[in-house]
């Protein structure tokens, strides 16, 4: 590699060091999530071509500095060979984040992993007007922070009272932090309007008299860079991922139509308007 | 449920109070006031409004216990009547 194509090495993952032919070599990592195997491989490659260290990124990415140029070919054969992906960089679709779901978290209202694996097998390396950022947090609580990415989703319950199962003992009035649910001598009253999908009151319920029908809440154009801006919710709770991935499709659909090159999807939005986009993801929502 | 209805207070095995504590400490003594009891056994705990009376019942429940009963004490203090559930 005589002349380097810093556009190309950049698409591939490498970004250009302070330091003269080095490069930090990024890696593709989905929902944070490595194997044993795979951290050896890193291990491997950061001691023999880095100098040792490697640094975790803030979307959950790992990179390895200090690659020099003309090991760039070595680098991407043994990681390969090793079952570690190369990430990339520039505009297109980057790492999808996830925490760890329902799967290990007991909070967690969805399964986040194979969620953010199928966003990644779909979506990953896209090109587009500029980069693009999923995430996907489990539930309420946000550890992931769903509105900070271009395309946030976020796990919660559709709930629904099951009165033969229930005892009216009160556990879920107090887990309940919207003031949604009341009671009475007969029934837990649920004021829907009041419900944020949380899934408190179902992960309380002493007596499975609650029961919760995941979803995933949608939020658009977060940008938490040069511009802050958090993601905005534009429809209701989705219950499959095939709307998911019809709506997630229309987003990406609109960012290409209507992006100046260069322009984040928050920006895009923000000049084609909102009630606009929302109508075209309320078309997409309804199929 | 019947049963749940009919149980007192008064028939409780055992007391706790984590009024005193702080997460996660809450759970914590509760968890070691349940370990003093045979399965099926009874325990009455009293908790702070606020974090405590949001939590600690989820969590009892998670460790596979049976809660009967939350109770308003007026005092801005809840309990919460549990069943031992066996190892």
């Amino acid at each position: 590699m005589a002349e380097a194509d810093y556009k190309a090495l950049k698409s591939g993952g490498f970004m250009r060091q302070v330091q003269k032919n080095h490069f930090s070599m990024r890696l593709k990592v989905i929902g944070g999530r490595l194997t044993a195997e795979q951290l050896a491989v890193i291990t491997k490659i950061s001691q023999k071509y880095g100098d040792g260290h490697v640094h975790l990124t803030s979307r959950q990415g790992v990179e390895i500095p200090f690659i020099q140029l003309e090991d760039i070919d070595a680098v991407k054969v043994e990681l390969q060979e090793g079952g570690v992906a190369i990430g990339v960089c520039g505009p297109r679709v980057r790492t999808v984040t996830a925490c760890q779901g329902s799967a290990v978290c007991p909070s967690g209202c969805v399964d986040t992993y194979p969620l953010a694996a199928a966003i990644s097998e779909r979506y990953f390396g896209r090109q587009l007007p500029h980069k693009f950022k999923f995430g996907v947090t489990g539930c309420m609580n946000n550890c992931l922070k769903a509105e900070e990415n271009d395309l946030g989703v976020k796990g919660g319950y559709t709930i629904e009272w099951k009165k033969d199962a229930c005892t009216l003992c009160g556990v879920c009035l107090k887990a309940c932090r919207e003031g949604a649910l009341t009671r009475t001598d007969t029934a837990i009253l649920l004021d829907a309007d009041k419900c944020n999908h949380c899934g408190r009151c179902v992960k309380s319920c002493p007596f499975d008299a609650w029961h919760g029908e995941p979803g995933y809440i949608l939020s658009f154009g977060g940008t938490f860079g040069n511009l802050i801006a958090k993601g905005e919710q534009a429809l209701p709770i989705i219950r499959d991922t095939e709307t998911l991935f019809r709506v997630a499709d229309a987003a990406l659909k609109f960012f290409d139509e209507y992006a100046n090159p260069s322009e984040r999807f928050r920006v895009a939005i923000n000049r084609a308007g909102w009630d606009k986009f929302k109508s075209e993801m309320e078309a997409a929502y309804h199929g | 449920m019947a049963d749940l209805a009919e149980t007192d207070e008064a028939m409780t095995d055992a007391a706790a109070d984590i009024t005193d504590v702080v997460c996660p400490v809450t759970f914590v003594k509760a968890k070691v006031a349940l370990e003093e009891l045979e399965e099926g056994q009874t325990l009455s705990i009293r908790m702070n409004d606020g974090e405590p009376v949001q939590n600690v019942p989820r969590a009892l429940k998670e460790e596979g216990h049976q809660l009967l009963k939350l109770s308003e004490n007026g005092d801005g203090t809840y309990n919460l009547l549990v069943r031992k559930a066996g190892v």
